[in-house]
């Protein structure tokens, strides 16, 4: 490639075509600089008057301009969370099945299936949320929960169907295909030669997805699961439909609450007052640093996972 | 006298034996049912659009404006071309982007801004689409003190880019060095190597990769909320707001009414057709392109 390279010159052609290719790849960095800085200018309005207390304070008050975004935040993290505990361990389980278990007929429509379920948009299924999800965790989960495991705080209180509950349930089915897709690659990149010197010291089956495929790839499931998490913090409109919109506090996941991006979701059509609007567009910066953090994260990771293996 | 009374050790490993043939059939159910479990939803969801959005779907609705509130009738033609203009609109924008910036980091990719380029593609894909939209606001909306098509289309077409660019990368990598060096060997400019080489011999993958993502971004609907807004009306210019069929969805859905909530599902049926045809149709063609061995 270097000696190719070197006799680009020969053609004048050459050089224009990469400098036109290369003005138009930069500016992508551009759009993510420009991203960040439009946010930055429009929001400065409340940086500069609620400084730091806009993270920490629950208070948001449209009408007496007052905002603190803890509550939303809360709601953010909460229903992700529930996403994370429901959606990691199905998509991990499932990508075992596709990669290890399933013959390779079965593993392609089986995956297909899988990755339809990030096809259907997000306003399809906060429709079904609404109609459908809601209706039965009001009338049949939430009272069972309520009843066999109403001990614990998380479970006590009436059951709403709309909330935190069904916004979790709805984010974790929305991260499956992400997690399950990543996952698959990773197993698929564990060498053969580890299961086989598992199958060796006499392994059953399951062990050998333990020693072998779990273990060995246990880095990039985590990266997996940090991408996961990354699509559950943003996701707007089947949360948006389903958690009820209310911005509490509480223990328990049945009751109505509300997340960051759901209250922009929500509001943008009433913000009339400048700082109101600008309120909505620091929760979207909030929204985009956290999600860029978090999206770092997860390529540290997964990217770790891929190279440790290939320089060996 | 030794086979019938075995010894401890050897009782303690036909116990422990059966004890991990156990835990491994019930780990292999555990699996099967976790994938059953985890594609639930894809058939409840699958069932009950079907099954609510059918009876909606009549010729008023490809045809009629949305009725007042309070009247039968009435249709979402309006939020079906507005989906479609936006659509386009966005494709304008996302596509020749997209592609070149695909080109660029399979063809130039090992430079350290090419890297950084790469970096920008993943962290572009993973903003939430909500946030691009306010990108869209800040920088459209707000100068041009309204909401307008043109600042949907432009929030559609850049959630187009990272994916188109992902798709095309991959693609275009899967083409030997061989066919580059074949080019480049007859004399032929880099240049025209490949984009009449190399693009145009992937043309059909790189289509497929488009049309996904379009599919995709057609079911967008947070970016939509603050830049095309919605609109009651036919469609009256680039510089007005303009309905979209996800947008009117979420205002049916959660509307009181039970004939706009009917509509609402008239209209999520249409969109998941929409994404499963297009989803389906393209994988076979891209299956029958690359024979069985790809995906």
């Amino acid at each position: 490639m270097k000696i190719i390279r070197k006799r680009r010159d020969i053609h004048h052609g050459d050089r224009y075509f990469y400098f036109l290719l290369k003005g138009l790849a930069s500016g992508l960095p551009l759009l993510l600089f420009l991203i960040a800085a439009f946010l930055l200018k429009a929001s400065w309005p409340t940086i500069n008057e609620f400084g730091a207390a806009f993270l920490f304070t629950q208070d948001w008050d449209p009408v007496g301009e007052h905002f603190g975004v803890l509550a939303f935040a809360f709601g953010t993290i909460v229903s992700s969370l529930i996403a994370i505990a429901i959606g990691a361990p199905l998509s991990i389980f499932t990508a075992l099945f596709l990669t290890e278990l399933a013959s390779s007929r079965v593993a392609k429509v089986a995956g297909f299936l899988v990755e339809m379920l990030a096809a259907i948009p997000s306003v399809v299924y906060g429709l079904w949320g609404i109609f459908v999800l809601a209706p039965i965790l009001r009338i049949h989960v939430e009272p069972f929960l309520g009843k066999t495991l109403g001990f614990l705080p998380l479970f006590q209180g009436p059951p709403y169907g709309v909330g935190m509950l069904a916004a979790g349930i709805v984010l974790a089915i929305m991260i499956i295909p992400t997690i399950t897709s990543v996952s698959r690659e990773v197993f698929r990149s564990v060498p053969q030669s580890y299961r086989e010197a598992a199958m060796a010291l006499g392994a059953t089956r399951w062990e050998v997805m333990r020693i072998a495929v779990l273990k060995t790839g246990s880095t990039g499931i985590l990266g997996a699961v940090i991408l996961g998490l990354g699509r559950a913090l943003g996701e707007t409109m089947a949360v948006t439909m389903v958690i009820g919109n209310r911005a509490d506090i509480s223990a328990s996941l049945f009751p109505p609450a509300q997340t960051m991006s759901s209250v922009i979701a929500n509001e943008y059509a009433e913000a009339t007052s400048a700082t109101h609007v600008a309120a909505l567009l620091e929760i979207g910066l909030v929204l985009f640093l956290l999600t860029f953090i978090v999206n770092s994260l997860a390529r540290v990771f997964v990217w770790r996972a891929s190279l440790g293996r290939s320089a060996r | 006298m030794r086979r019938t009374q075995p010894s401890a050790l050897s009782q303690l490993v036909e116990i422990t034996y059966k004890r991990r043939r156990l835990v491994t059939r019930a780990m292999m159910i555990v699996l099967i049912a976790a994938f059953l479990v985890a594609t639930v939803p894809l058939f409840s969801v699958f069932f009950h659009v079907v099954r609510q959005g059918l009876p909606a779907l009549n010729m008023d609705f490809f045809t009629h404006l949305p009725a007042p509130v309070g009247e039968a009738g009435g249709g979402l033609a309006n939020a079906l071309l507005g989906t479609i203009i936006l659509v386009v609109l966005a494709s304008v924008i996302g596509i020749p982007w997209g592609v070149v910036i695909g080109i660029f980091l399979s063809e130039y990719g090992k430079s350290r801004f090419a890297a950084l380029v790469r970096f920008s593609v993943d962290m572009l894909a993973s903003i939430p689409s909500i946030v691009i939209g306010l990108f869209v606001y800040a920088l459209v909306v707000i100068p041009m003190k309204r909401f307008s098509g043109l600042a949907g289309g432009l929030a559609l077409g850049i959630l187009m880019v990272p994916t188109i660019a992902r798709t095309t990368e991959e693609i275009l990598k899967l083409i030997p060095v061989h066919i580059r060096e074949a080019g480049l060997g007859l004399g032929v400019p880099r240049w025209k190597m490949i984009l009449f080489i190399i693009v145009r011999g992937s043309m059909g993958a790189i289509a497929t990769g488009v049309i996904l993502s379009v599919a995709r971004v057609a079911g967008e609907t947070a970016p939509l909320l603050f830049t095309a807004l919605s609109s009651r009306f036919w469609f009256g210019g680039l510089d007005q707001p303009i309905a979209s069929l996800p947008v009117q969805i979420f205002n049916y859905a959660i509307s009181p009414f039970e004939e706009w909530q009917s509509q609402a599902w008239g209209g999520a049926l249409v969109l998941i057709l929409f994404v499963f045809v297009t989803n389906i149709i393209t994988r076979l063609a891209l299956r029958r392109a690359h024979g069985s061995g790809q995906s």
